[in-house]
């Protein structure tokens, strides 16, 4: 493993992050400060924080509605994102895009996206920019288990696989497509099984390992920088939380609920770095603290920024 | 002036444009060995190589979703649809990706790519090969939408839509292709959001798009062996639509006749009719007319697919209700 102790408590840091940035955005939707669609990413922290720490940051990332994790591991700033999901006009996209849009291309961010499997061919779209570039970046696609009975998707699987496009086709499979069991509309075991019949390789990942979710997507991004095309990584995972804000959830068992929240990264992660790499109790809360900080700071910059003018509804729409 | 085929003068602005802008990426199915099945990408594939005239698997929603990628990410792709009905199976690509990704971002990030298609009936491909669906692209905001019907505008008009940084649909029409007129050799090209009076005249406006357009001049032509002079607006983009031409025309007809072949209901006639009373309303010294086609598939046999389009005779009935 090439990841140090630093590396592990950055990785910890962002999960946290994201989980206190999510929990921010439910309280935020509860008392009305965020409108519309909201998917919080709680219990998923992992796969954003494993894959995309095998990235850089001129690689290029589509991720779906509930993306905010992705969005904030790829780089975009969290005060950004809060003032977005706020309506403000300091948001990443000007309070025009919300929840299910944050993009940033600066940090390669090419879009959330409220369709679901649409994500892909824009993704393979990038990573055929890269390589007509000839350049060594590479572009990932991250989508639901959901998406794989999406026609776009597929399309897109086949078009990376005869174009050999540099692309990681990483799935988190949380085992629910929205309020259905994945197990019920697809006739497979393991939703890697359908990179096959494209001709693309794939692997099946503990979702819950960060560890294992960045050396996998490593050997993925690894084999796609030197030529070696996409690869499909299915992530087995878990949202604690339902799907929007709302869910009732009576799709699923409290004690399905309970088994995966006892193995929440959130908590694990941290005591595997004490018991396995020698980080000090001391540091997990330093790490703690650090965030605690930059999320009140979120918060404030957030609820401080003003509204956009209305002269900026008729903005943007052309170049 | 030399002549040139509405195909021929297409792919002249391809190919210059190729030549200036090295980011201009070709994918569609059969445009490279084949040419494209009306042939207007012939020869590119020789010139330009695979990397940039891409053929692709018959997966529309795939690669336009792919050429939203790629003018996300600094390239500038044209995507061919080989008919604008598939249009439908890569909608969500159109209309929620591509004409939606800058606003959605704040402006963050461009669009640039040219959806080159065809439409139009007339030849007998039946209902799912002969729709014209500019209406569908002009009502969502984030497109721009160019219909020319010469092999002048054809090229002017290109080579402009590639000079946009926003997602264009560029609809030719299938029985254009054949066509020929003056192309002059020099470098040119004709802004997005003009239209062009083809026909000057006193009495009657009449707006038209695409190959109407050429049925319109029949039209004109056949009123003026009766004495009534007709002004013939090719309206030539319905995004940006250049209402003025049409409002400074109707203040001196004052009457109007909207023709098009797409379908009546609510077609680029109903906006027209919309916005000419809503500005111009004290000018009008008649209701206005509109022709369409009928509101019903396009159907297959000749006789009853010829009664669905709008030919000039129709557009004749209609200027002589205006003129009662």
């Amino acid at each position: 493993m090439n990841l140090d102790k630093r590396d592990l408590l950055q990785m910890y840091k962002m999960m946290l992050l994201i989980r206190r940035f999510e929990e921010q955005c439910v309280e935020f939707y509860k008392n009305g400060e965020i409108r519309g669609s909201l998917h919080p990413c709680i219990g998923q922290e992992a796969t954003a924080v494993g894959a995309c720490y095998a990235l850089r940051k001129d690689d290029y990332l589509t991720c779906t509605y509930r993306g905010h994790g992705q969005a904030l591991d790829k780089g975009l700033d969290p005060k950004e994102a809060m003032a977005e999901l706020l309506g403000r006009s300091t948001g990443c996209s000007k309070g025009k895009g919300g929840s299910m849009h944050f993009t940033d291309p600066d940090v390669g961010l090419l879009g959330e996206n409220a369709i679901v499997g649409a994500g892909a061919p824009i993704a393979v779209g990038a990573a055929l920019s890269a390589q007509l570039d000839g350049i060594d970046r590479v572009s990932i696609t991250f989508f639901g288990d959901g998406a794989v009975n999406q026609g776009a998707f597929a399309e897109a699987l086949n078009l990376a696989a005869v174009w050999n496009a540099p692309i990681i086709f990483f799935c988190e499979n949380n085992l629910y497509s929205e309020m259905t069991p994945i197990a019920d509309m697809v006739n497979i075991e393991q939703l890697a099984d359908r990179a096959a019949g494209f001709g693309i390789p794939a692997v099946t990942v503990d979702g819950y390992d960060p560890v294992a979710l960045y050396e996998a997507t490593l050997a993925a991004v690894d084999r796609a920088r030197s030529g070696g095309g996409p690869t499909f990584i299915e992530a087995m995972t878990y949202r604690l939380v339902g799907h929007m804000i709302g869910d009732t959830e009576p799709y699923r068992t409290q004690e399905e609920v309970a088994e995966w929240r006892a193995r929440d990264p959130i908590h694990a992660f941290p005591q595997r770095l004490v018991d396995e790499f020698g980080v000090s109790q001391a540091e997990i809360e330093a790490a703690q603290a650090e965030v605690e900080a930059q999320m009140a700071e979120v918060v404030r910059f957030a609820l401080d920024s003003p509204w956009p003018s209305a002269d900026e509804i008729a903005q943007d729409i052309f170049a | 002036m030399r002549e040139l085929t509405y195909a021929q003068a297409l792919r002249e602005a391809i190919t210059e444009e190729m030549d200036r802008n090295p980011n201009i990426i070709l994918l569609g199915e059969d445009i490279g060995v084949y040419g494209g099945v009306f042939k207007v990408t012939e020869g590119l594939l020789a010139r330009y190589g695979p990397e940039r005239v891409r053929e692709t698997p018959i997966s529309e929603a795939g690669f336009v979703g792919a050429a939203v990628g790629l003018a996300m990410t600094g390239k500038h792709p044209m995507p061919e649809l080989m008919f604008a009905d598939f249009a439908w199976v890569a909608a969500d690509q159109i209309f929620n990706q591509a004409a939606k990704m800058r606003y959605m971002s704040g402006g963050r990030v461009k669009v640039p790519m040219v959806i080159r298609t065809q439409q139009g009936g007339g030849r007998g491909n039946a209902a799912q090969h002969s729709q014209s669906l500019e209406t569908i692209f002009t009502h969502i905001p984030g497109l721009k939408v160019v219909l020319p019907a010469t092999p002048y505008d054809a090229k002017g008009l290109l080579k402009s839509a590639f000079r946009e940084e926003n997602p264009i649909v560029f609809v030719e029409h299938k029985l254009l292709y054949a066509t020929r007129g003056p192309v002059p050799e020099e470098e040119y090209t004709i802004p997005l959001g003009q239209a062009e009076i083809k026909r000057a005249g006193d009495d009657v406006t009449l707006v038209s798009l695409s190959r109407t357009v050429l049925h319109a001049l029949e039209a004109a032509e056949e009123m003026a062996q009766e004495g009534v002079s007709v002004e013939a607006i090719d309206l030539r983009c319905t995004v940006p639509m250049d209402l003025e031409t049409i409002l400074e025309s109707v203040r001196k007809t004052n009457r109007l006749v909207v023709a098009h072949e797409s379908h009546r209901r609510l077609g680029i006639g109903a906006e027209i009719a919309a916005l000419v009373q809503e500005h111009a309303f004290d000018h009008l010294d008649a209701p206005i007319e509109r022709v369409g086609a009928m509101d019903v598939p396009i159907p297959y046999s000749q006789p009853l697919e010829s009664q669905v389009l709008p030919g000039v005779d129709h557009i004749l009935e209609a200027i002589r209700r205006v003129i009662v």
